[in-house]
C-alpha cells in the first residue's frame, strides 16, 4: 500500500471518527430521557469502530480509552439501566477521544496522561467485576517458553460430522499444522461409511499428528481455536528422547542387568519412517521450474533442426550446441531433484545435545557439544537412517571416549570434556564427523582381543587405524565397546552395518590421551550409485562399485567344493565362489578359465562372483523392481544403460546372504569332490 | 483469482482491508452491512466472507445465519472481524456459524496470515 492510499484512508478514518462521536455525543444526550435500542446501537457502534480503526491506522493512545467506553456501552447494549454518572463518564470519555484524535491529526502529542482519570471514571461507573485496562493490541503469538527440542506434541484430532457446517476444513487445518512442520501419523478410517451413505459434508476421518516439541503450545491452541467444540482434540506432549535415554540401568548396575529390550525400543526415526510426504521450500521447486524451462527451450532449439534438409556445418553446430545445452541442464536438473530430496543434517544434529546433558550427568561427566555444519543437506531417506547410528556414537564417546573430571585434570585437560559434530559436503558426498577429546582408543587391548578371537590372524601386522576400525567389525566382544549406557545390547557393527546399509562408509582415527573422531561418509543421494558394469554372455549387470574389493582371474585359483559350494583360497582367506551366471541361469561365453572373479564383500565377508568381463564404470540410476514388476531376490533394481538396455543392478548382501543359507543347509562334508 | 466480500460500515476500515488484500492479490467486493452483503450475491462466487459484528441494518451475527441458510454459502468461509476478546462473544459468533475470527485492531500482515488459514 503507498503513502497516498493510506493518508486518504486515514483522512476518511479520522471523518468517521468525529462524526461517529458527534452522534455518540448526541445519543449520550438522549439516553437519559429516551433510550432506545437504535440509538444505543448506533452509540457502541461509533465507539467500536474508533477502537477497531485506532489499531489498524496506528493511533493506539485512544484505543484503552475507546475499550472501557465500549465495555460500559456493551453492558446498556445488553439492557443495563443507563446511570446518570455513567452517561457523564461516558460523555467524558467522548470529549477525550475528540480531542485527542485532534491532536493525531493535526499531528501534535496526544494527552494520554489525561485518560487514565476518564478510563478510572468510566470502569467505577461500570463497576463490573471484570478487570479494566487496554485491550489485548492484536492475537499476537503468546511467547510460550519453547519445549525442548527432544519432544514433540502429539495430537489427536477427531472432527465431529458437522465441523465443514462452519466454513471450517480439516484439510485447511492439518495445512496449517504442516507449516509448523506437522506430520500425519495415522488417519483413523473407522468411522467411514459404505460409499452409498457417504455424506460429502460430513466429516469421518480423525488424524494422528506429530508436531516437533519446539512449536509453542500456543500456536497449535490458535489454530485449533475456530473448531473449539466441533471435535474432540487432544494435545499432549510425547518425549521420546526422554524415554530412550532414560532406559539405560544406572551405571552402577552390571551390564548384564540391563535388559535388552527395555523401554520402547524403537526411537523417534524408526517410527518416522513411513512418512512419505516431504516438505520442500518454495525456492527449490522455483529452481527446478527454471530447469525444466531451460529443457523447454533446448527442446524448441534441437526441433528446428527437425526436418529434411541436409546437416550443414551451421546445423551441425546449432546441434551440437543444443546438445551440449541439453547435457548442462539434464545435470543442473538431476542436482536439483537431488536437492528436492535433502533436508539438513539439524534435524538429526537436534537430539544430540540433549543425550549428551542427560547422559553426562548421569555418568558424572560434565561434557560440553559443539555442532558445525549442521545446515549441510542430505537426502532425507539417508538421515532418517542415521539418527540411531549417531546416537550410539555419541553415546559411546560420553561413555568411554571422555574421561571423569579427575582423570582429564590430572593429564593436563580441562575439566570439561568437548564432544564435536561436523558435517560438509566432499564430493559427492557428506561427510559427518564425531569427535571426542577423550581418552582415545585403547589399541593394544583392541588388537589382542581382536586376535583372542580370531578376528585377525595372530601375527597379523596393522596400523594403528585398521586396528581402530576393529571396534566396528562383526563379532567383536561389545561388552567392551558398549556399556550399560551406550547400549542395549548393540554393539558398534550395528552402527557399521547401518551405514553401510546407505552406501556409506566408517572410519575412525584415534590418537591416546587426546580422543576418538568417527567420521561417517554417506551418499548424497540413493538413488544414484556408482557401479561397475559387468558382462555375462550378452547381459550386462551392475555391480555397486562401493562393494567391491578386487577382480582377479579365475584360472590362477584352484577351486575346491566346501559343503555346498565351490570355494577358493584367496591370501589367508577361505573365499566361497559364485556362478554369476548358473545363478541368474545365464551360460557364460567363456567355458573356463579365461573368466573373472571379482572379489565382493557383504557385511565384512568376502564372496567371489564369476563373471566374464569387466565392463566401464559409471553412475547408474536406480530403478525399482517392485514398483513395475515385482521383488526379485538377489537384484537390488535395474537400470537402463546408454544404448537403452536395461541392466539389472546385483544386491550382493542379498546373494552374500544366500550363499551362506546354503552352506548351512547343506551337509558340511567338506571335500567331496563334486563337478564344479 | 479468489474473491473476498469485506462487509463492514466503516467506510476507513474496509478502506483499509480492501487495500490490502487488493495489494495481495485478492478481488475484493465490498458492502457497508449485512443487507448490503445479501442484496449483492447473486450472481457472485465468493471464496470468503470478512464481516463485522456490528452494523446497522442487518448485524454480523444475523447475517452469518442467514448465509448459513443459503446453499451457496452454506460451506463458505466467513471470518468475524471483532473487537471482542471475550470468549463468550467468539462463541456466539461460531454458534451463529462463523468459520472463525479475526480480532481488530490487526495489521495487514495478520490479516493475510488469517487468510490464508481459510484460502488455501
Amino acid at each position: 500500500m503507498n503513502d497516498a492510499t493510506f493518508t486518504a484512508l486515514l483522512a476518511t478514518f479520522f471523518e468517521e471518527s468525529f462524526e461517529g462521536l458527534d452522534r455518540a455525543e448526541a445519543g449520550l444526550l438522549q439516553l437519559d430521557t429516551a433510550g432506545s435500542p437504535e440509538i444505543i446501537g448506533d452509540l457502541f457502534r461509533a465507539i467500536h469502530s474508533i477502537k477497531g480503526g485506532s489499531g489498524a491506522f496506528g493511533i493506539d493512545e485512544v484505543t484503552g480509552l475507546a475499550h472501557v467506553m465500549e465495555n460500559l456501552l456493551d453492558d446498556i447494549r445488553s439492557g443495563r439501566a443507563c446511570t446518570a454518572e455513567m452517561s457523564a463518564a461516558l460523555l467524558s470519555g467522548v470529549d477525550h477521544l475528540r480531542r485527542s484524535l485532534d491532536a493525531r491529526q493535526a499531528r501534535r502529542p496526544v494527552d494520554t496522561a489525561g485518560h487514565a482519570p476518564v478510563i478510572a471514571r468510566i470502569v467505577a461507573a461500570r463497576g463490573a467485576p471484570s478487570a479494566p485496562g487496554a485491550p489485548k493490541p492484536a492475537p499476537a503469538p503468546v511467547a510460550a517458553p519453547a519445549a525442548p527440542a527432544a519432544e514433540t506434541w502429539r495430537i489427536r484430532f477427531a472432527p465431529h460430522a458437522h465441523l465443514m457446517r462452519s466454513g471450517n476444513d480439516p484439510v485447511r487445518i492439518l495445512d496449517h499444522l504442516a507449516s509448523f512442520g506437522a506430520s500425519v501419523e495415522t488417519v483413523d478410517r473407522s468411522k467411514l461409511p459404505p460409499l452409498g451413505e457417504l455424506d460429502p459434508t460430513a466429516c469421518y476421518l480423525a488424524w494422528e499428528l506429530r508436531v516437533p516439541g519446539t512449536v509453542a503450545r500456543a500456536d497449535l491452541d490458535d489454530a485449533f481455536a475456530w473448531v473449539e467444540g466441533e471435535c474432540d482434540l487432544v494435545i499432549e506432549r510425547d518425549a521420546d528422547i526422554v524415554v530412550e535415554v532414560e532406559e539405560a540401568s544406572p551405571v552402577s548396575a552390571p551390564a548384564a542387568l540391563a535388559p535388552a529390550a527395555a523401554g520402547p525400543p524403537a526411537p523417534a526415526v524408526e517410527r518416522r519412517e513411513g512418512i512419505s510426504t516431504l516438505r520442500v521450500g518454495v525456492d527449490k521447486i522455483d529452481l527446478l521450474m527454471n530447469m525444466v524451462g531451460e529443457l523447454v527451450i533446448t527442446q524448441s532449439m534441437l526441433g528446428e533442426l527437425e526436418d529434411d534438409r541436409p546437416l550443414d556445418a551451421d546445423r551441425v553446430a546449432r546441434l551440437r550446441e543444443g546438445l551440449g545445452l541439453l547435457a548442462r541442464t539434464t545435470r543442473a536438473l538431476q542436482e536439483s531433484v537431488v536437492r528436492l530430496r535433502s533436508t539438513p543434517v539439524s534435524t538429526v544434529f537436534a537430539r544430540l545435545p540433549r543425550i549428551v546433558h542427560d547422559v553426562g550427568r548421569r555418568l558424572g561427566k560434565d561434557i560440553a557439544i559443539t555442532i558445525s555444519g549442521e545446515s549441510t543437506e542430505l537426502d532425507r531417506t539417508v538421515l532418517e537412517k542415521l539418527g540411531d547410528p549417531l546416537v550410539h556414537l555419541v553415546r559411546n564417546s560420553i561413555d568411554h571416549g571422555i574421561e571423569d573430571a579427575e582423570t582429564r585434570l590430572a593429564a593436563g585437560k580441562p575439566a570439561q570434556g568437548t564432544i564435536s559434530l561436523h558435517a560438509e559436503h566432499r564430493g559427492s558426498a557428506v561427510v559427518i564427523g564425531i569427535s571426542d577429546d577423550g581418552r582415545g582408543l585403547d589399541l593394544p587391548k583392541i588388537l589382542a582381543k581382536a586376535k583372542a578371537k580370531g578376528l585377525v590372524a595372530a601375527d597379523a601386522e596393522l596400523t594403528p587405524d585398521e586396528i581402530a576400525a576393529l571396534i566396528f567389525a562383526p563379532g567383536f566382544s561389545t561388552a567392551e565397546v558398549v556399556s550399560e549406557v551406550s547400549g542395549r545390547g548393540v554393539g558398534m557393527d550395528v552402527v557399521m552395518r547401518h551405514i553401510k546399509e546407505l552406501r556409506g562408509e566408517v572410519s575412525v582415527t584415534s590418537e591416546p590421551g587426546k580422543g576418538t573422531r568417527t567420521l561417517l561418509s554417506l551418499p548424497l543421494t540413493l538413488a544414484i550409485i556408482d557401479g561397475q558394469l559387468v558382462r555375462l554372455a550378452d547381459q550386462a549387470y551392475v555391480v555397486p562399485l562401493l562393494a567391491i574389493r578386487e577382480t582377479v582371474e579365475l584360472r590362477q585359483f584352484k577351486q575346491r567344493r566346501f559343503g555346498a559350494h565351490a570355494v577358493i583360497r584367496l591370501r589367508d582367506e577361505i573365499v566361497p565362489v559364485v556362478d554369476l551366471g548358473a545363478l541368474l541361469g545365464i551360460e557364460g561365453d567363456h567355458a573356463g578359465d579365461d573368466r573373472l572373479l571379482m572379489i565382493v564383500e557383504a557385511e565384512g565377508q568376502p564372496m567371489g562372483l564369476i563373471v566374464d568381463e569387466l565392463l566401464a564404470q559409471q553412475q547408474v540410476v536406480i530403478k525399482s523392481l517392485e514398483t513395475n514388476f515385482g521383488k526379485v531376490d538377489g537384484l537390488a533394481g535395474a537400470t537402463i544403460l546408454g544404448d537403452g538396455r536395461v541392466a539389472f543392478i546385483l544386491d550382493i548382501a542379498a546373494l552374500h546372504r544366500d550363499v551362506r543359507r546354503q552352506g548351512r543347509s547343506a551337509s558340511p562334508d567338506a571335500g567331496t569332490d563334486q563337478a564344479a | 483469482m479468489r474473491t473476498i466480500m469485506v462487509v463492514d460500515d466503516s467506510n476507513s476500515m474496509r478502506g483499509l482491508i480492501k487495500v490490502t488484500l487488493t495489494d495481495a492479490g485478492y478481488k475484493v467486493v465490498e458492502a457497508t452491512d449485512g443487507q448490503h452483503a445479501l442484496d449483492q450475491l447473486t450472481g457472485l462466487k465468493i471464496d470468503l466472507f470478512l464481516c463485522d459484528v456490528n452494523m446497522p441494518r442487518l448485524d454480523g451475527l444475523s447475517l452469518v445465519k442467514r448465509l448459513r441458510a443459503q446453499i451457496a454459502t452454506k460451506f463458505s468461509p466467513i471470518l468475524m472481524l471483532t473487537t471482542e476478546v471475550d470468549p463468550e462473544k467468539k462463541k456466539i459468533a461460531k454458534d451463529a456459524g462463523a468459520t472463525g475470527w479475526l480480532v481488530k485492531p490487526f495489521d495487514p500482515g495478520q490479516l493475510l496470515a488469517t487468510i490464508k488459514r481459510v484460502l488455501v
